[in-house]
């Protein structure tokens, strides 16, 4: 039996090995040396970060989780990142969920981000979890007139009226964007159609790699970023990631009395070359600034992203060699495919 | 009686929702159609559970192939719907301590949240993990370049794979960004054929199933079209 017969005839748990070590060995390499591939951001990708950087801090933002554990590995770590993002610049921030688990993955996204690095955000004020509503599509054609007839309390029994960020909500009219992370139906196609078309209402959307190129035809009009599995999701944490430390800086500076354009010219520096910054506080232009603020700048400019802001990134490295292996895979089926025929094989 | 209610409803509430679409003065009529979806939506969870039930305890009395399945799908159901809906191991809401079923039933620590965690969570991701396997093997067995459409379909995914990571960044790169051939670069390609070749592919598919579902819609208000209320007829 030639080379040729016995790739035609493997047995497919060698193809699972293959793809386990694939998948497997990246994820313990990236898991032990920290390091990620870098990300160059799609222009779908920066419209996504550009559309919630571009509203005022304050804004009011529904965020709809319509996915579940089976795509968590996909739109986890862009509910993460859209949260980091939201979170940073100050907007309110809606929950809600049309898929039934997409309850917990609403406890699930913001007890590790907003309860792990934005504490200071009030429950209510800053941030609200309204829960899981049954009736798919027509959950969203009722809340687009009368918000309280599907909401009438949030995910813990608490009365819409006695939250504070809720004065003012009396339809989907009163958001100022809509930020989608979507597994299927109901999901992203449903907020185009019956939300962000008929209110001409900002509309970000994270959702699944099958999701995607049915998404396409609604951008830019209708929606207005869009960001495609993992490495959708990969750019965009690199955006987010990159602007939330550069803006951390810049505050740094500003508080330390650096002017704020001065300020901005430094942070966009010091996140290109975050050796500079300790070279820049031991010179005159930083007199102004207490040790503290010193120290609190090297850290920021220097300190290793938290993993938790990084897994999108941390699983392109499985993707890539999962993908190149998928390629390869192709590539010796045709090679024993034409072999095969040549002999004059019938497969 | 048995088919005509069911017609009739459907064909009410269809004209209702398309009146309340086009006269601004009856899309209370609308909102109120939505409201009862809402409810049927919800009591559909409950008529969910009870279909669940029949088919396996016939599966089970039947003895049927595979009939042990079964019994595991009743005993997990019937296990977390009690801890769920009866909130067993619910400590009382702190605000509430004198009202013993006034805790979150899913917050943390809880026995609903523990299922949820540690089996829901891990058997659904598992399933959709195991695709990888079965792709891979595929992809050995069955993309095949078998004629001239199959190789541009080749051609396409192998751009796709490789500009969805960084080996298609990387692989190009020699190429400059800014000259006349950047569109060659991999990841340049990729985006170019998910904007253009996807989009209007799909923008044709989409406006196809849109006046497909507005002749279905038509002939099932009209009560043309049956089919939905099963039995073949």
């Amino acid at each position: 039996m030639n080379l040729i017969d016995r790739m035609a005839n493997i047995d497919r748990r060698w193809i699972f090995l293959m793809m386990g070590l694939a998948v497997g060995i990246p994820i313990i390499v990236i898991g032990l040396t920290g390091r990620t591939l870098p990300e160059k951001a799609t222009p779908l990708a920066q419209a996504a970060f550009d559309v919630l950087d571009d509203l005022e801090p304050g804004s009011k933002i529904l965020m709809a989780w319509d996915f579940d554990p089976a795509s968590e590995g996909e739109l986890g770590p862009m509910a993460t990142s859209f949260i980091n993002q939201c979170a940073r610049k100050g907007h309110k921030m809606y929950f809600i969920a049309l898929w039934p688990v997409g309850a917990q993955m609403i406890r699930s996204s913001t007890s590790r981000v907003i309860g792990g690095y934005y504490p200071e955000l009030v429950y209510g004020e800053d941030w609200v979890d309204l829960g899981f509503k049954a009736g798919n599509e027509a959950v969203i054609k009722t809340i687009v007139t009368d918000f309280e007839q599907y909401f009438p309390t949030d995910a813990r029994g608490t009365a819409v009226g006695s939250i504070p960020m809720m004065s003012g909500i009396s339809s989907l009219a009163d958001f100022d964007a809509i930020v989608n992370a979507s597994a299927g139906y109901p999901g992203s196609k449903e907020w185009v159609l019956y939300a962000a078309t008929p209110l001409k209402m900002p509309l970000v959307i994270g959702c699944t790699g099958v999701q995607a190129p049915q998404m396409y035809p609604y951008v830019p009009i209708q929606v207005q970023g869009l960001l495609g599995a993992i490495k959708g999701a990969a750019e965009y944490e690199s955006i987010v990631n990159n602007w939330v430390r550069e803006d951390r800086m810049r505050e740094t500076l500003e508080t330390g009395g650096v002017p704020d354009a001065q300020a901005e010219t430094l942070a966009a520096g010091f996140l290109a070359d975050p050796g500079a910054a300790e070279t820049w506080t031991t010179g005159a232009e930083a007199a102004s600034m207490s040790p503290a603020a010193k120290t609190d700048l090297i850290t920021l400019a220097t300190e290793p992203t938290p993993g938790i802001f990084l897994e999108a990134q941390r699983r392109m490295g499985p993707q890539l060699v999962a993908h190149l292996l998928m390629i390869g895979l192709i590539i010796a089926g045709n090679v024993v495919f034409f072999a095969t025929r040549r002999r004059g094989g019938a497969r | 009686m048995k088919r005509l209610v069911p017609i009739w409803i459907t064909a009410i509430v269809g004209v209702v929702l398309i009146v309340a679409n086009f006269l601004p003065g009856a899309r209370s009529w609308g909102e109120e159609a939505t409201t009862w979806f809402g409810i049927i939506a919800a009591v559909a969870f409950v008529l969910g559970g009870g279909s669940l039930l029949k088919v396996h305890l016939k599966k089970i009395s039947d003895r049927n192939s595979g009939w042990a399945y079964s019994l595991i799908v009743l005993g997990t159901f019937s296990a977390t719907l009690a801890v769920g809906l009866f909130k067993i191991g619910v400590s009382p809401n702190p605000a509430f301590p004198d009202v013993p079923w006034s805790g979150d039933v899913q917050g943390q620590g809880t026995p609903f949240w523990w299922v949820y965690e540690y089996v829901f969570k891990p058997l659904t991701a598992t399933m959709f993990a195991m695709l990888a396997f079965y792709i891979a093997s595929a992809a050995f067995r069955a993309f095949r370049a078998k004629n001239f459409e199959a190789v541009l379909l080749l051609g396409t995914a192998f751009i796709i794979l490789l500009g969805r990571t960084f080996a298609g960044y990387f692989l190009t790169s020699w190429i400059p960004v800014d000259g006349p051939f950047s569109g060659l670069r991999i990841e340049e390609m990729s985006v170019y054929i998910m904007q253009v070749f996807n989009t209007a592919g799909n923008r044709a598919i989409i406006i196809g199933i849109a006046l497909g579902i507005a002749s279905t819609s038509l002939k099932i208000l009209m009560g043309l079209d049956r089919s939905y209320l099963g039995g073949g007829d």
